[in-house]
Parts: C-alpha cells; structure tokens; sequence
C-alpha cells in the first residue's frame, strides 16, 4: 500500500496546531495533516472554560473553548478547487515516534501507520508537574490532584472534586481551579506558595482569590499529607528564603483535597526521538528565529516549546511556524545554511531566550524575542540587549514579573550593528538608574 | 487614594483610583482600565464562566457531557453566586451553537449567559 505523503504534518491539535496548521495553508501548503491523541481538537482550551482568551487576537475576551472553536471553524474553512477536502484531522491518534528525515509513526484504531512529511511541525503542549516534584511526605491516599486534572474532571467530565480544599502552588491553574470549586460551592482553605509573591498572573490573584475571600499563604510549603483512603489533613510550614521549613511553624488543614499547581513541563518525548536537541532552561527545543529547531525542516511552537500565559501570543508563535515550513517545502526542502547565524543569550535576571540562535539575513523588519525575568521589576525598569560591552537595544518597562512571558521586538537596523561571528546578543533586565 | 490590579487584560495595570476626585484614575495603559477602575470602587462586576449538562449529543460528540457557558457581559459581583444557582438548574439538548444563549437575562441584569462550545 503506498501511503499518502503530506507537505505537512502536525502534531497536536491544540491552538498552537490549529493555527500553525491553518497558516501553513494560507501560505500555499495544500496536503497538511493534524494528529491529535485526543477525540476532539483544542487542546487543553476545551477545559479552560474560564474568560481571559483572545484580548489581543480577536480583540474580545473569550473563554478557552471559543477561542479554540474559532480556530477549528478556521481549519476547517480551508478549501479550495485544488483540495477540495481541506486540511486532513485524524482524531483519537497517538504520534508514537518522528524520525530526523519526517516519519511519523501514529497508531489509532486503525493499526499502526508510518506517515510521511516534507516538513512537521511540533505542537504536543506541555503537561503538569507532579507532587514528586515538589518532594511532599505522607501517605498517599486519594483526593490528591494536579490542578489540571481536577480542572478535566470538573469542567469537562461534570464531577465534584471535592468539599474542602487546600491549593498547593500559586499557579493560573491552581488560582483558576480555586475560583472555580468555590463557586460549585466547596470551601476553599488556602492557596500555598513557597516564594514571595505568587506565580500566576496578577489579574488572577485578584479575581480568583481576593474576590472570594480565598487566603493565599506565601513562603510556606506544605510538609505532610494525612489521611487513609482519602486525604484528611495537611500541614503547612512556612519556609525561609533558602526554602528551608522553620521548626514550630506547622498548621493542620482539615481537608479531603489536595491540588497541586506547580508548573508545566513541555511534553518532548516526540522531538528528542526526532533528534530535536533541548534547552535546558525552557525544556523546549532548540529553534531559530523562524521557530525551526536545529533539524532542517522541523519547526516548533506553543507550549512545547516554551510555556505560555497567554494563548494569543501561542497564536502569534504558530503562525510564525506554519508560514515558515509553507517557505521550507514551497523552496524545495532545501536546509538553510548560513554563515551568520548568531546566538542569543540570557543576562542579568532573564531566564531564557526564545529564539536561541537567528540568522542575520532571515530577520525581516525586527527579530521576536521572548524570554522571562526572574523577579518582580517596579516602574523604571528596562531591557538591555548587549553585544559584549556594546548596547545594541534598550526597551522601557512600567512592570515585569516571573509569571509573565515578555516580548522584545529589535529593529533589523540595530541588528545590522552586531558581528555574527562575535559573542552572543544579550538580554537582561535591569532597574533604570536615572 | 486605592490602589487596585486592573483585571480587564492580562496585563494587569496597577491602577491608583481616588474617591475623593470623582474616582479619577491614574496608571491605565488604556481606556478600559479607566471604566475598570472607577467601576471597582463603586459597583464591581465580573464575568462569570461555568458549565451545565447536556445531553442528546450526536455519535461524534458522545463523549460529551457538559457544556460551558459564561455571562455575555459583566454582572454585578455580588450576584455571582445567585447566579450560580439557575445555571445549575439548566440542561441544554444538543446540537448548541458557541453563542446561544441558554438563560436570558439572567436574574434583571440584561446579560444572557450564552454556550461557549459547539456540541454536536
Ligand atoms: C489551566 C490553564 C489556564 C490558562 N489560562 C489562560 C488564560 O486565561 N488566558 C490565556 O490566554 N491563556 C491561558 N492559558 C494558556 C494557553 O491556554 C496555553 O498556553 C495554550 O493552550 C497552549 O496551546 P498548545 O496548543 O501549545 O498546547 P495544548 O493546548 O496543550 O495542545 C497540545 C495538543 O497536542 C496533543 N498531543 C500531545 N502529544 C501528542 C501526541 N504524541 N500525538 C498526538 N497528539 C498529541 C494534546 O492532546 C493536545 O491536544 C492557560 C493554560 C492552562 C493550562
Ligand atoms: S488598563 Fe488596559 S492595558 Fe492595563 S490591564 Fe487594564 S485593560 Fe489591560
């Protein structure tokens, strides 16, 4: 049987694959592919029935599956005479493998298939962490959540978690997750954070926990979990700046949940089979300017390759992804080689860049940089992007935190300033002296 | 003087907002923050998001037993838990389109709550 080969394949269904995929054909791409494990398309959106979506795509506020249902109407409006059918979605399928030269192994209720591509696009989302990350003690007895499986479980699946309920993280989930059981009428205890301030946006500590009264207890930790069959207690200990927890500062909840919303981990099983080199930092691929990763003809976007708050800026990203694998096949496959490629790296309070590297002669009209800062920067603050002692660019900001990603746009006039071949651009965040 | 985080964007201003001037309001980056933030003080509203059952969902959508929905529009605060209540009390019959609405009015305020997902 001679299988079908597609100009593009991608992997996940999620809004990151639905608009990497639908740019992808608005650049010219006709047989495109979408694999998604689960049996309907939007990804982690179908559970985020909250509003917060779409402000800067759509300029409306939507909730998580509008915003997703927008994207799948979009997909699937894409014909035209020389394909008739459209973008092809193949549902309730598994991507078990993707090797270096574009196989893509899928397995459903089909069989298993080995799937050709001239170019695939990475979009697996990422998933939760869990509590061994976050090293508690005790029993494990049931009633113990990560804040997204809790979210499924109420939002999509209609069942009640639980009656009262300790938050353990101060993530957008977790803050989310405690609006959200207070208001199907649980008693939410407290939302526990080991650092200082929370991790989820400020708009969220607002309306999630100070509208309903929901104590948030930061530099604490929770040390111990109780209980037998289901979860009857937990203690909280506050800790120092080290994170160490202080002796004699123990306080016992008597609760029958626990959620747990310690961060999101990008899922890349699939792209270090494909050969895709990681970051350490962002736990995301490796990619240029034009989100290719370092396999000619692979490109990377959303929340694999580096975790967002927002998903209109996953949109933005995608789009960039579709457009540049429609540029790879359109050009005839061809890798792009290039003597000017520069690296990108983090300074003083950054945690990361996105890209890593760029090529000076692909960046248009400026070169996206996203990134996060480390901590919380007041009115005055700056970016700096350096060469060695050399400042390329400077950006004013009123307001910067960790949980927020930021975004830099360098003019290509100040690009043509920097050597290629010498260190790499720089960026760092800083208080503004004057 | 008050200082509040705007809720209206992600971007969240922190807005100075003072009663004794009219609630004029300082630090927005845009109009919105503006509405949001003398609106705050005096009659805060917000939008509420939740789900209710559904059921004849066709084979595609048989997996599917909740439906979310949201207020189209803001509604006073402190009627979010009455709120609650009647969309509660709701079951919608498949199909449902993103936008029907599934309780009109909801309790005087002028602002239906409406599906948010298509469920065929
Ligand atoms: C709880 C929560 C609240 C949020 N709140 C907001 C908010 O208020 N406003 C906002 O703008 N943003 C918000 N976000 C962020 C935004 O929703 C996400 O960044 C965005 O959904 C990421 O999109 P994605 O397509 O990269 O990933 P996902 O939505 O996770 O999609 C990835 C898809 O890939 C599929 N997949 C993975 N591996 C495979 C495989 N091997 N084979 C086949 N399919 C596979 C998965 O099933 C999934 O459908 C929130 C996120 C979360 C988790
Ligand atoms: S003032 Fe405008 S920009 Fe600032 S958070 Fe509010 S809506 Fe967003």
């Amino acid at each position: 049987m001679s299988e079908k080969k597609y100009e593009l394949i991608v992997i996940g269904g999620g809004p990151a694959g639905l608009a990497a995929a639908h740019s992808a054909w608005e650049s010219g791409l006709r047989k495109i592919l979408i694999i998604e494990r689960a049996k309907h398309l939007g990804g982690i959106l179908n559970q985020c029935i909250h509003n917060g979506f779409g402000l800067h795509h759509f300029k409306e506020e939507l909730s998580g599956p509008e915003y997703a249902d927008r994207f799948i109407k979009m997909v699937e409006a894409c014909t035209d005479g020389n394909a008739p059918e459209g973008i092809e979605i193949m549902t309730d399928t598994m991507a078990l493998n993707i090797t270096p030269d574009h196989e893509v192994y899928v397995s459903n209720t089909e069989g298993y298939r080995v799937l050709k591509a001239d170019s695939v696009i990475l979009a697996m989302g990422c998933r939760e962490r869990t509590r061994d990350s976050v090293g508690i003690a005790g029993s494990r007895p049931a009633g113990v959540y990560t804040a997204g499986t809790a979210q499924m479980f109420m939002n999509i699946m209609g069942y009640s978690v639980g009656r009262r309920v300790v938050v353990r993280g101060t993530g957008d989930i977790g803050l989310i997750m405690a609006r959200r059981m207070k208001l199907e009428g649980a008693e939410v205890l407290a939302c526990i954070g080991a650092s200082d301030h929370a991790d989820g946006l400020a708009r969220n500590v607002n309306q999630c926990l100070k509208d309903f009264d929901i104590p948030l207890l930061l530099r604490h930790t929770i040390t111990e979990i109780r209980g037998k069959d289901r979860v009857e207690q937990v203690v909280a200990m506050e800790v120092d700046e080290h994170r160490n927890v202080i002796p004699g500062t123990e306080q016992v909840f008597d609760c029958d949940t626990l959620l747990l919303s310690i961060g999101l981990i990008p899922e890349n099983e699939l792209s270090k089979k494909a050969g895709v080199p990681i970051d350490s930092r962002t736990s995301g691929a490796v990619v240029y300017e034009n989100n290719e990763t370092e396999i000619p003809g692979i490109f990377a976007c959303g929340n694999v390759l580096q975790v967002h708050d927002l998903v209109d800026f996953v949109t933005e990203e995608s789009i960039r992804a579709g457009q540049a694998a429609a540029e790879y096949v359109l050009g005839g496959c061809k890798a792009k080689t290039s003597d000017t490629v520069f690296a990108l790296a983090n300074g003083e309070n950054v945690k990361y860049t996105v890209p890593m590297k760029a090529r000076m002669e692909e960046i248009g009209k400026f070169l996206e940089v996203s990134f996060r800062v480390k901590k919380i920067f007041g009115a005055g603050s700056a970016v700096v992007v350096t060469q060695g002692d050399q400042q390329i660019a400077r950006f004013k900001r009123p307001y910067m935190s960790s949980s927020k990603m930021e975004k830099i746009r360098i003019p290509k006039a100040l690009i043509d300033k920097i050597d290629p071949l010498g260190e790499p651009l720089t960026v760092s965040a800083v208080e503004e002296v004057e | 003087m008050q200082e509040i985080i705007c809720i209206v964007c992600p971007k969240g201003c922190h807005l100075m907002v003072d009663e004794e001037n009219d609630f004029a309001v300082t630090g927005s980056a845009c109009e919105k923050g503006i509405d949001y933030g003398r609106n705050e003080l005096q009659n805060p509203v917000r939008v509420l998001t939740s789900t209710v059952r559904v059921s004849g969902c066709s084979e595609e959508d048989s997996d599917i037993v909740r439906c979310p929905v949201r207020t189209d529009g803001s509604i006073p605060k402190d009627l979010m838990f009455d709120a609650m209540k009647q969309i509660d009390a709701v079951e919608l019959v498949a199909p449902v389109e993103v936008g029907d609405v599934v309780i009109p009015d909801i309790l005087g305020t002028g602002v239906d709550i409406i599906a948010t997902r298509t469920v065929k």
